[in-house]
């Protein structure tokens, strides 16, 4: 679980993030939405421990982030996985050798030890014969799956995926959705994802905040953000004809 | 005040390279990695330039030999100078600011630009000493190019000055004996580690360091060439006055 508490971050003259109170419960998808420069992924790189928030803390099972020493810190850092927008693969190194990237920093292993892991991610997340490709010679879409392998080869427990879906067509984001949503079921983590996407919102959605501005505007479930009437929310989620039928179509059923 | 804040986050940047080291197992295929990447594949331009260069220096000493008084062998010796002295230690790295600065600028620049080194950090890996620190190494390698730089310079003096019809063989080897002072070579291998250094460390943070996109990279790489190369010649200037002057 992660507890955010009442952060603040700042660049210069600009105040980014004012104070923003949430929690992040384990076993979820948590999904963080707003326009840009809401400070969404300010956010998700103070969650990740890559920007210090001058106030507020962030706490991670129970212990704040600053509490931790200097080698908790780097072991906290190994316990978190992270799917960049644009995948982040390692270009010089094959999709297996990326997957095997973080064990063979991190962990004692023999190759064939680690191999077997790596198999095993690599089958999770329906990828096979695709181990000596180069990033370059594979798909958006087999790019998103070797970073998501790569993000729990370690056995995380927290996974954070900054668009995981952007550029890919409506039926690979789907299955990347899905693929998020059962890993973070199976190994009961904490996932937190920043999307504009309201196809996962309303797919995975199982705890959302809305930033704006800065601050936090709203938080719910998938099935809340249909009912609200907060009107930055609706703006924002139902700014396309599809979902404001969708939504109509929602309110009646439950009517 | 805004190279002062560089001078400043560049010493920074050398401390974290040496800090919370990469396991030596990965550390070590990155350092020959790297010096394939940095040195042998350098070799051909080293090679080609300092044959030309070599035959130029003999060529051009010979063309303003015009005193019968002045012996022939100057052509060796004068050579045997320029070559050790400057041409090979300064001007090659110069060049290599060029060759190895851009790539190890661009390779950088573009991990930056395609979140790679936020996935380094992510996983708690020390970005700096896992990608510049191999680079230091590689190029303390640099020397044994220099060398060669320096062995391929005379023997194009040689091949010019000889074939050319300008002088003897036996006279080009006597000049190329005469007056040798084997500190020349400390100073011209002391002048290639630290330049060796620079070419690592000032394209590494030019890549590090930036901001933007693909458009980015290619500026970055420019700015870097400038820098190493400006840096290259100040320490050259120093380096000579305090070692010969």
């Amino acid at each position: 679980m992660i507890e955010v508490r009442d952060i603040h971050k700042s660049f210069g003259n600009a105040h980014i993030l004012k104070g923003i109170t949430t929690t992040f419960e384990k076993g979820k998808t948590n999904l963080v939405i707003g326009q840009s420069g809401s400070g969404k992924t300010v956010f998700l790189k103070c969650l990740l421990g890559l920007f210090v928030p001058e106030e507020g803390g962030i706490a991670y099972d129970g212990k704040l982030y600053s509490e931790h020493t200097d080698d908790e810190k780097r072991d906290l850092r190994q316990e978190m996985g992270m799917v960049f927008q644009g995948s982040a693969l390692f270009d010089s190194m094959t999709v297996e050798g990326n997957v095997m990237f973080p064990l063979e920093m991190f962990t004692k292993q023999s190759k064939s030890e680690m191999k077997h892991r790596v198999d095993a991610v690599l089958k999770r997340v329906n990828l096979i014969d695709a181990h000596h490709k180069f990033p370059s010679e594979i798909s958006g879409g087999m790019q998103k799956r070797v970073a998501i392998a790569r993000a729990i080869v370690m056995n995380p427990k927290y996974l954070f995926c900054d668009e995981p879906n952007s550029g890919l067509d409506p039926k690979t984001a789907i299955l990347i959705d899905d693929l998020i949503k059962e890993i973070t079921e199976e190994y009961n983590i904490t996932t937190v994802i920043n999307t504009h996407d309201m196809n996962s919102v309303m797919q995975i959605g199982e705890k959302i905040i809305f930033l704006k501005d800065g601050l936090l505007e709203w938080e719910g479930t998938k099935n809340e953000i249909f009912k609200t009437d907060n009107e930055a929310v609706t703006n924002f989620v139902y700014s396309s004809d599809l979902f404001k039928k969708v939504r109509q179509m929602y309110i009646q059923e439950q009517n | 005040m805004n190279y002062l804040a560089s001078v400043g986050s560049y010493a920074i940047m050398i401390r974290e390279v040496f800090k919370k080291p990469t396991k030596w197992r990965i550390m070590k295929s990155l350092i020959f990695k790297e010096i394939d990447e940095l040195i042998f594949s350098s070799l051909g331009i080293i090679i080609f330039i300092s044959f030309f260069i070599g035959a130029v220096v003999a060529i051009q000493t010979a063309l303003n030999l015009t005193n019968p008084l002045i012996p022939r062998d100057l052509i060796g010796f004068a050579t045997r100078q320029s070559v050790i002295l400057e041409f090979a230690p300064t001007f090659v790295s110069i060049i290599m600011a060029g060759k190895v600065g851009s790539y190890i600028t661009s390779s950088i620049g573009t991990m930056r630009v395609t979140e790679q080194i936020d996935a380094l950090e992510v996983m708690g890996v020390n970005s700096l000493n896992y990608l510049v620190f191999p680079k230091i190494i590689a190029m303390l390698f640099y020397p044994f190019a220099i060398a060669i730089s320096m062995y391929v310079g005379i023997f194009g003096g040689w091949m010019a000055g000889v074939f050319g019809g300008f002088l003897t063989s036996e006279n080009f080897i006597t000049g190329l004996q005469s007056d040798f002072v084997p500190f020349h070579i400390a100073y011209a291998f002391v002048k290639t580690l630290i330049f060796a250094f620079v070419i690592a460390t000032i394209p590494s943070f030019h890549g590090f360091y930036m901001k933007g996109g693909a458009l980015e990279v290619g500026k970055a790489s420019t700015t870097s060439f400038v820098w190493t190369s400006v840096v290259i010649i100040i320490l050259n200037y120093i380096l000579t006055q305090l070692l010969l002057g």
